[in-house]
C-alpha cells in the first residue's frame, strides 16, 4: 500500500498495464509532451516513447475514430479526451461505432478501448466546460461506464478496464485528482466492474453517489450522524454500466428510504433511472418518496457563489434526508 | 489513360483476369437490379441504395488489395462486399434480415461486414468510417504487419469534418491508407459542386497527400490508380487518394423522386457505362466475343438467382437472440 493522489493512481494504471500488454497505446490532446492536461500521463512519453504515447490534434472525433480502427486492427488503445465537454465533438463514434459495432456485426467486430475523459463542475470554468455526463454514456447500451471516486478505484478499474473486450468509458471528477488515499501496489489488483461500494454502513436511510458526488454523500452522512443522530449508509456505483442494483435494494429495504446524489441534471438523468429501479424492486419497504439531489437546472455560470448555488452540497443532501423524517 | 497503356496493362492483366472483373461487374448489376425489384415486392426493408453505373469503382479497385489488406466502405456498400468475394447468398439474405446473413440480420443493406475477408463494415454516416481507416494503419504500423486498408467513400463525405481530420492524422501519421473516393456528383440530391468551394483531389493536396482523379467508369483506370496508391502504401510511404469520376444510374435510394437531374444526363452517363466499356474493349482485343459475354451474363444471372432462393429459405434469427453480441466476454 501505498499513499497517493487520484492522478499518480491513473498513471501507475496506466504504466502497469502498458508495460503488461504491448497492444496499449495512448492518444491524446496534450497528454505526451505537456504530460497531460491534469497530469496524469506525465512521464509516460519518456519511458514509453512516441509511438506508445502520441499528441494528437485537436480533433476529438478522428481521435476517437482511430481509437477504434487500431483496437479492430488487434490493439487497445486508451485515448484521453482532455474534458467531456469536449466528447460531444466524438459522439458519432462512441454512440454509432465504438457501442454498436460488435452486436450490428453479429459478434465479428470487437472495440476494446478504453476513453478517459475529466468530467464534473466546481471549477468556475463557466457552462460549457462544467458538464457532468456520466448517465448521458450510461445511456447506450454497448459500452460501460466507470466513474471512480478514490485513488485506489480509480487504479483498480482503469486496469481493469484494460482487460475488457468492449469500449469502456472511464469518466474521472476533476476534483478528484488531487484526493489522496491508500492504493494497493499488487500489479494483478482489480476492481471488477458492477460491483458497488459499500462505503459507509447505516440503518436510517440510503445514500447512493458516484463519481464527485460520493464525497458529498459522505460527508452529509457525517454530519446527519453528528447533528441529527441519522444513521446514514453510503453508496458509491463506481460504474454505471454494468449497474449494481442489488447492492442498493439491498440497502433500501434495510433503510427504508433512499437519497441520490449527482453533480449532473435531475431532468432526464440518471438518478431518475435510479430511483424508478427503487420503486420497481423495493416500493413495498419505502417509508418515504426517493428523493434525488441534483444540480439545478440552469447551465452552470462562472460566478463562485452562482456556481455553488446551483450544484448539490452536502447541506443540500441533509436537507433531502431530514425532508424524509418529517410527518 | 493512354490506347499503348490501356493495351499493356490489358495483356497484362490477360483474358482470364478481364474476364473476372466483367464477371463481378455484371454479377454486381444483376444482384442490384434484383435488390430492387425484391424492395418493391417488400422481400428487403428499410434504406436500400443501389451501385448500379458505379460498379467499376468497387472491382477495379477491390481487385489490387491483397486477403490480409482491409476494406471499410460506406452505405451503398452490396457492390464493393460481391467485389470482395463475399458470398452472394449471404449478402443477400442480410438484406432479407435473414439469420444466415452476413450480419445475422442485424445490420441490413448498409452494414455488412465478413472479418474473414477484411471486409470490415459498410458505414451508414457519412465520413464516419474515414478516422477508423487511419486507425487500422496505425495498427498495421505496430504490429509490424504490412496489410493497407482501402477506405471507399462518396464525395458528400468531403463537407464533414472527420474527412479533413482523418486526411489530416493519415498524413502526419503516415499510415498506409488509400481514401477512394467515389464522385457520383450528388450528395443526395445536392450537385457537389454546390457543396464544395474547391476541387475534391485538391482537398488531398492540401494536406501534402498525393491525389489522383480517374474516370470511375472505366474499370481499367481505376485499376492502374489504384494498384500504384497500394504499391505506395505498402512500402511505407503513407497514404494516397484517389477520386474516382462515376455515376449512379439509379436514385439515391429507392425513396428518391429524382427531382434533381435530368433522365438525358442518366441517358448520357450510361453511354459510358463500364460494362459496356470492357466488353468492347475485350472484344476490340480478342479476349471476348458474343458467347462469352452471354455465358458470363447467365453465370452471374444463376448466383443471384441462387442468393434470392438461399434467401427465401433461410430463417428468421431467432427472437432469444436479440441480446447476442451486445458485450464480449
Amino acid at each position: 500500500m501505498a499513499i497517493m493522489r487520484m492522478r499518480d493512481a491513473l498513471r501507475e494504471a496506466l504504466r502497469e498495464e502498458m508495460l503488461r500488454d504491448e497492444r496499449i497505446f495512448l492518444m491524446g490532446e496534450d497528454i505526451g509532451l505537456y504530460g497531460g492536461s491534469y497530469a496524469v500521463t506525465k512521464g509516460l512519453l519518456e519511458e514509453f516513447g512516441e509511438e506508445r504515447v502520441r499528441d494528437t490534434p485537436i480533433a476529438e472525433s478522428a481521435i476517437v475514430g482511430i481509437g477504434i480502427g487500431a483496437a479492430m486492427g488487434g490493439m487497445h488503445p486508451m485515448v484521453e479526451i482532455m474534458t467531456i465537454n469536449f466528447s460531444f465533438l466524438a459522439l458519432d463514434q462512441i454512440v454509432n461505432n465504438a457501442a454498436k459495432l460488435l452486436h450490428m456485426s453479429n459478434g465479428q467486430i470487437n472495440v476494446p478501448l478504453v476513453i478517459r475523459m475529466a468530467s464534473g463542475g466546481g471549477s468556475q470554468l463557466a457552462a460549457t466546460h462544467s458538464h457532468s455526463l456520466e448517465g448521458l454514456y450510461a445511456h447506450f447500451p454497448g459500452l460501460k461506464v466507470v466513474c471512480p471516486s478514490t485513488p485506489a478505484d480509480a487504479k483498480g478499474l482503469l486496469k481493469r478496464a484494460f482487460r475488457d473486450q468492449n469500449t469502456v468509458i472511464f469518466i474521472e471528477h476533476t476534483a478528484n485528482y488531487g484526493l489522496r488515499g491508500e492504493v494497493p501496489d499488487d500489479p494483478d489488483f482489480l476492481v471488477e466492474f458492477g460491483v458497488a461500494n459499500v462505503v459507509r454502513e447505516g440503518t436510517d436511510v440510503t445514500i447512493v453517489g458516484y463519481s464527485g458526488s460520493v464525497h458529498q454523500a459522505t460527508r452529509a452522512a457525517e454530519l446527519l450522524e453528528q447533528q441529527e443522530e441519522i444513521s446514514a449508509e453510503v453508496i458509491d456505483l463506481r460504474t454505471l454500466r454494468p449497474l449494481d442494483m442489488d447492492t442498493v435494494i439491498r440497502s433500501v429495504k434495510k433503510t427504508n428510504r433512499a437519497v441520490i446524489v449527482e453533480d449532473a441534471w435531475k431532468f432526464g438523468g440518471f438518478g431518475g433511472e435510479l430511483a424508478a429501479q427503487i420503486m420497481e424492486r423495493a416500493f413495498d419497504w419505502l417509508d418515504a418518496p426517493v428523493a434525488r439531489v441534483a444540480c439545478k437546472d440552469v447551465p452552470l455560470p462562472y460566478n463562485r457563489n452562482l456556481e455553488f448555488h446551483a450544484l448539490p452540497s452536502e447541506e443540500d443532501v441533509v436537507e433531502a434526508v431530514l425532508g424524509m423524517f418529517k410527518e | 489513360m493512354t490506347t499503348e497503356v490501356q493495351s499493356a496493362l490489358m495483356r497484362e492483366l490477360g483474358a482470364e483476369r478481364l474476364g473476372m472483373f466483367l464477371y463481378q461487374m455484371v454479377l454486381i448489376r444483376h444482384f442490384e437490379e434484383k435488390c430492387g425489384e425484391l424492395y418493391t415486392k417488400g422481400k428487403i426493408r428499410g434504406f436500400l441504395h443501389l451501385y448500379t453505373g458505379q460498379e467499376a469503382c468497387a472491382v477495379g479497385s477491390i481487385n489490387c488489395l491483397e486477403d490480409r489488406d482491409k476494406i471499410l466502405t460506406h452505405y451503398r456498400d452490396h457492390g464493393h462486399a460481391l467485389a470482395r468475394g463475399l458470398d452472394p447468398n449471404r449478402v443477400m439474405a442480410e438484406l432479407y434480415g435473414k439469420a444466415t446473413g452476413v450480419a445475422g440480420g442485424r445490420g441490413g443493406s448498409m452494414h455488412l461486414y465478413d472479418v474473414e475477408k477484411g471486409f470490415l463494415g459498410g458505414y451508414a454516416i457519412v465520413a464516419a468510417h474515414l478516422p477508423l481507416a487511419v486507425g487500422l494503419g496505425v495498427a498495421a504500423q505496430m504490429k509490424r504487419e504490412d496489410f493497407v486498408t482501402l477506405c471507399i467513400f462518396g464525395d458528400g463525405s468531403v463537407g464533414e469534418g472527420e474527412f479533413h481530420e482523418a486526411l489530416n492524422m493519415a498524413v502526419l501519421w503516415n499510415t498506409p491508407t488509400i481514401f477512394f473516393c467515389e464522385n457520383n456528383l450528388y450528395g443526395m440530391g445536392v450537385p457537389f459542386k454546390a457543396s464544395l468551394s474547391t476541387e475534391i483531389p485538391k482537398l488531398a493536396a492540401a494536406y501534402n497527400m498525393p491525389a489522383v482523379s480517374v474516370d470511375g467508369m472505366d474499370v481499367l483506370e481505376v485499376y492502374a490508380a489504384t494498384r500504384e496508391a497500394v504499391a505506395h502504401a505498402r512500402a511505407g510511404k503513407g497514404p494516397y487518394f484517389i477520386e474516382a469520376m462515376t455515376y449512379r444510374y439509379r436514385g439515391h435510394s429507392m425513396a428518391d423522386p429524382e427531382l434533381y437531374r435530368l433522365k438525358e444526363e442518366i441517358e448520357e452517363a450510361k453511354q459510358r457505362d463500364c460494362i459496356e466499356r470492357l466488353k468492347r474493349q475485350m472484344m476490340e482485343a480478342g479476349m471476348l466475343d458474343e458467347q462469352g459475354f452471354a455465358e458470363i451474363d447467365a453465370r452471374a444471372t444463376a448466383v443471384v438467382d441462387e442468393a434470392v432462393e438461399f434467401s427465401e429459405r433461410s430463417p428468421q434469427p431467432a427472437l432469444d437472440t436479440l441480446f447476442d453480441h451486445l458485450y464480449k466476454e
